[in-house]
């Protein structure tokens, strides 16, 4: 399957990533081969086979609905690009 | 140049023949020498300050297994305080404020870590080419012609190979702990999914990721094992099993072993050498009492594209917490939230994690779930039922790890699809959960080393690490290392 240039961009977009016009071919046939492997899954019927979404059938864990962490806010903040008085920092999002 | 155990080390230690701080010293020495690049960063004082804790606890009259022995850590892992990349720009500052639950284990247990190895950029990659730290030299290749070490845990298999690290801890989503284990003549173990706590490894595709170790024999992965393994109530997949010795029935005879050989894994693309090296290999199995018989995993040809959907699809999703507010690199100029999105990720993802998330992107857009996840889902069921069927006939199966041997570097990184091909024989077994070991089992005359590949039903590594031990004592393949250039890290 071929992707066109858009589509490379759209998803790209949806991927928070940008593609320069210069490297668009590129990723345009890279994704596009990668998609022609992936189509072989067409080539098997599985009408009336259960998906698999892990590799053994459990359901979650359940527990009981205590607190076990601690606050680690200080810790963890310390590893962040930009902060203050215990949040992280961002560019302005309402005017 | 001889391989140093495991085992054989922590006899040293406990006979006092060498402390933990020389030992530790010994391997640091040894890897600030080296040029293979398998190492994104060591933290020799931390390494020193852990030998001499392990000193310590001996003295005071500790006899855990493994106490003091020094093992390098895949990148991938996070430890408190210390430099923690995955390989990628996106981390380049990342110092993990937490240790994974694998590392504290066999911190506890007295191992001493090393230093973090250099993998594949956020383990996406055979080749250990992705990585934004650089490539690795694998040990077994040469001046003239540099070959990668396999990956996604290359630098790992390196460290063991050219005896940085006496073993290495890596991690297996499709392939990225036995390929290069076959690639660097290793021996590498995926364990069951579940096994191993996923807490604190860096998530790649949450489904299928495994830690398991590295090592030069059967005997040293079960040592490494016990001390990896065990319920996590953080993680969600964790399980819940009675504590098991791994090397309690290593040395079981073998007689009457039931082997199978999928013939699926000795099709077209299979060089002819190992092939025949891999014959020759179970020929060595019929000698100590198994038999063998074709079997048929008719699901097979289906493993790579399904893999190719699940694994960018969580891929896709794991890394979206990249965002540069809460950890790791941000973009420096930008001109708003979603610009800073953008551009942070942008310049800090390498260009084959941007192709995963993409067509991960792309699996899970509105109106494609159903053609691509779930559909990949459902060959997943078919592909984990193939399996077993088989084995309701049979103890174990074998074949070879990789369809080739390690290439030249370089040489793949165009064609993201013929780099992928390294893993059909692997992937299959991470969609079902089941655990698999390769091991060396032959050198081609390229002096080039091959993996056997042998996979159990789930949770039967304690067979596993039983039949591949057998084959280590009475072969001495996996005893074999690389010339004396490599040794010197003359590359």
């Amino acid at each position: 399957m071929a992707l066109d240039k858009q589509t490379v961009h759209d998803i790209a977009r949806l991927a928070r990533l940008h593609i320069d016009d210069a490297e668009t071919e590129k990723y345009q046939s890279a994704l596009s081969n990668i998609l022609s492997l992936v189509e072989q899954m067409e080539t098997c019927d599985t009408t009336d086979i259960e998906p698999m979404t892990h590799p053994f059938d459990a359901t979650l864990r359940l527990r009981a609905d205590e607190v076990t962490e601690t606050n680690n806010r200080d810790k963890y903040q310390t590893v962040a690009p930009d902060t203050q008085d215990g949040l992280y920092l961002v560019p302005k999002v309402i005017d | 140049m001889t391989i140093t155990t495991l085992s054989e080390l922590a006899q040293q230690l406990s006979s006092g023949k060498q402390s933990s701080v020389e030992l530790t010293q010994d391997y640091l020495n040894r890897i600030e020498e080296s040029k293979h690049n398998a190492f994104i960063s060591i933290d020799p004082e931390k390494s020193i300050t852990a030998a001499k804790k392990a000193d310590e606890r001996r003295a005071t009259g500790d006899t855990a297994p493994l106490l003091g022995v020094p093992i390098a850590q895949k990148d991938i892992f996070c430890i408190e305080g210390t430099l923690t990349t995955c390989g990628s720009k996106i981390l380049e500052n990342f110092v993990a404020p937490y240790t994974a639950t694998v590392v504290q284990k066999m911190h506890d247990a007295g191992i001493v870590s090393l230093g973090k190895t250099n993998m594949d950029e956020f383990a996406m990659g055979s080749s250990n080419e992705t990585s934004y730290y650089g490539s690795v030299s694998n040990p077994w290749g040469s001046q003239e012609q540099p070959l990668v070490p396999g990956g996604s845990s290359g630098g790992s298999a390196a460290a063991v190979a050219a005896q940085l690290a006496p073993a290495a801890t890596g991690t297996d989503t499709g392939g990225s702990i036995r390929q290069p284990a076959a690639f660097c003549g290793l021996t590498g173990l995926k364990p069951s999914y579940g096994r191993c706590s996923r807490y604190g490894m860096i998530a790649f595709a949450s489904s299928l990721d495994q830690a398991g170790p590295m090592t030069h024999t059967a005997e040293d992965a079960a040592l490494l094992l016990n001390t990896m393994v065990g319920f996590d109530s953080r993680d969600s997949t964790s399980l819940e099993l009675p504590a098991e010795d791994f090397t309690h029935n290593i040395d079981n005879s073998l007689e009457g072993l039931r082997i199978g050989l999928p013939k699926e894994f000795f099709s077209d693309g299979l060089d002819s050498e190992i092939a025949e090296l891999i014959e020759n290999a179970v020929r060595t199995y019929e000698t100590l009492g198994a038999t063998i018989k074709e079997v048929s995993l008719p699901n097979t040809h289906l493993a790579l594209p399904s893999y190719y959907v699940i694994a960018p699809a969580e891929a896709s999703s794991n890394l979206s917490r990249f965002d540069g507010v809460r950890y790791g690199y941000r973009a420096e100029e930008y001109s708003d939230l979603v610009d800073m999105y953008t551009k942070t990720r942008t310049e800090g993802f390498g260009e084959e994690v941007k192709r995963r998330i993409m067509i991960g992107a792309y699996a899970l857009s509105s109106g494609y779930y159903d053609a691509y996840y779930s559909k990949a889902q459902k060959l997943r069921r078919l592909i984990s039922d193939d399996f077993t069927r088989v084995f309701e006939n049979c103890d174990v199966l074998m074949g070879p790890t990789t369809p080739t041997t390690a290439f030249a570097q370089g040489s793949r990184t165009d064609d993201p699809v013929s780099m992928y091909l390294n893993d059909i024989y692997t992937i299959p077994v991470n969609l079902a959960g089941l655990p698999a070991i390769s091991i060396q089992a032959g050198l081609t005359q390229q002096n080039l080393p091959i993996g056997l590949h042998i996979i159990s039903p789930y949770l039967q590594e304690a067979k596993l690490l039983n039949v591949a031990h057998k084959f280590q004592q009475v072969t001495d393949w996996h005893q074999k290392t690389p010339t004396i250039s490599a040794e010197k890290g003359d590359k």
